[in-house]
């Protein structure tokens, strides 16, 4: 399968099941259930970072479009995009290993740690800034943190047991440097 | 000239990220300045309809419990008959009414306008439902909105051809005012963004003598909603120590979690009250 379809599809799965799906699982005021931004943590390594902002852009607007309410996940989503590739630079094992892989992954990013400190600290970022946005006139800092950390650990066990489910496989391409 | 160029080519990345960021952040300031904004209109359509969708497959599982709620409103209803009140013996006491000069004819002020409730959410700071059906193109911008049980939901804050957005009572922007039953004392219904299901009344004084479940209803003041509707019941009532009033939690009357049908209130009056209170304020500035 094409790249390009491939993230269409997940794309189109990503927002309906967060639509569909985890809006509608009211677990508690404080946990808000994430996890279309992992579309963005799945794009390849060697799209180019204002893409990953534009689509980051596109992927958020659209959430945004049933929440009726345009620009906070937008807002939260480019964020997320902006910083992701500082996190792979840091995060990545040794030289050339982006361009061996395609995509990050539990073995492109060697091992479960580094990838989870990927996802974990771009999800919270994510929740962060959407929080800070939404709570605008609010101003409870302790509140506000609770309320990111519990949802972020929530984004985290969503991300790792979709990863555990949809196993993807990864070709270990050579001489591509 | 090249400087610029360079400058704009090496930070192209932060300037895009920037622009993105700006473009977000005029998005929510001005949806939440103006409802009509275009991204409203043309989403609505797109959405509603892949909401209408989904919400036709949820809609089998909820039947059962949809038929429980029908059947209590239909109850209510046949309370209401007219066979079921016996008129006064009048042979006794007479009273001349003076007031109004046909007192068999009633006038109507509101008509109820249902719909399918096709989209819900409760989970975010500002929440909205969407309503679908052939009554939407009577709809308009301002109608309140009530559930099965008569109880109120929300306010409608966006038309379009086919569905109609409410700003559920679960928004943070939300202002509804509400009244003690028992006591009389008005004041405005908000919701602090916290916990779905309790609402806020502000603006009460303290001497007010408050007890948990004591119902709080519609006041009438707003035009939005006639006078006596059930918003809901007290929860708890908060001290504010710096100022002369208290802070009541209110639990709502309608279920937020589980709506399904909701009927817009078309106030007959709303157009004529607004234009006198246009002009009232015009003449007074």
């Amino acid at each position: 399968m094409s790249s390009l379809i491939k993230n269409i599809t997940r794309f189109v799965f990503l927002i309906l099941i967060q639509v569909f799906v985890l809006d509608r699982i009211h677990l508690h005021q404080m946990v808000t259930p994430y996890l279309y931004f992992l579309f963005i943590l799945w794009l390849p390594f060697k799209m180019q970072r204002s893409w990953v902002m534009i689509l980051g852009f596109l992927v958020g607007i659209a959430l945004d479009g049933f929440r009726h309410q345009p620009g906070f996940h937008a807002a939260a989503c480019v964020m997320l995009a902006y910083f992701r590739p500082f996190l792979i630079n840091i995060l990545i094992p040794q030289e050339g290993s982006e361009t061996n892989y395609e995509e990050p992954s539990f073995a492109s990013m060697g091992g479960l740690l580094p990838y989870l400190i990927y996802a974990g600290f771009l999800s919270f970022l994510h929740n962060a800034w959407l929080f800070l946005l939404e709570a605008w006139q609010f101003g409870n800092i302790w509140y506000f943190l609770v309320k990111t950390v519990l949802s972020t650990a929530i984004s985290l066990v969503l991300i790792l047991i979709t990863e555990l489910i949809f196993v993807r496989k990864q070709k270990f391409r050579t001489n591509t440097i | 000239m090249r400087n610029i160029f360079l400058f704009i080519r090496r930070y192209f990345n932060f300037l895009l990220f920037v622009l993105l960021q700006v473009i977000c952040i005029a998005l929510i300031v001005q949806y939440s300045k103006y409802h009509q904004a275009t991204f409203g209109s043309t989403a609505n359509q797109l959405i509603g309809n892949i909401n209408k969708r989904y919400d036709n497959i949820e809609y089998y599982f909820q039947l059962k419990k949809t038929n429980d709620s029908l059947m209590k409103a239909n109850e209510r209803l046949y309370n209401q008959l007219a066979y079921n009140f016996n008129v006064p013996d009048t042979n006794i006491k007479q009273r001349v009414d003076s007031i109004r000069l046909d007192s068999i004819e009633s006038f109507r002020q509101f008509t109820y306008l249902s719909g399918k409730i096709v989209s819900n959410s409760v989970s975010s700071q500002s929440n909205f439902l969407v309503l679908s059906g052939n009554n939407v193109s009577k709809m308009r911008v301002g109608m309140g909105v009530v559930d099965q049980s008569n109880a109120a939901v929300g306010v409608i804050s966006d038309v379009s051809e086919n569905f109609a957005v409410v700003m559920s009572l679960l928004h943070k922007d939300s202002k509804i005012s509400g009244k003690i039953l028992k006591t009389g004392e008005t004041g405005t219904v908000t919701w602090d963004g916290k916990y779905p299901n309790v609402l806020t009344l502000n603006d009460i004084p303290k001497s007010t003598k408050l007890t948990k479940g004591d119902t709080i209803i519609t006041s009438g003041f707003s035009t939005f909603f006639p006078k006596g509707l059930m918003l809901g019941r007290v929860e708890e009532v908060y001290q504010d120590k710096s100022s002369n009033n208290v802070k009541v939690a209110v639990k709502t009357a309608a279920n937020f979690y589980n709506l399904e049908f909701g009927y817009a209130i078309d106030n007959v009056q709303q157009i004529g009250i607004r234009k006198l209170l246009d002009k009232a304020k015009a003449s007074s500035n």
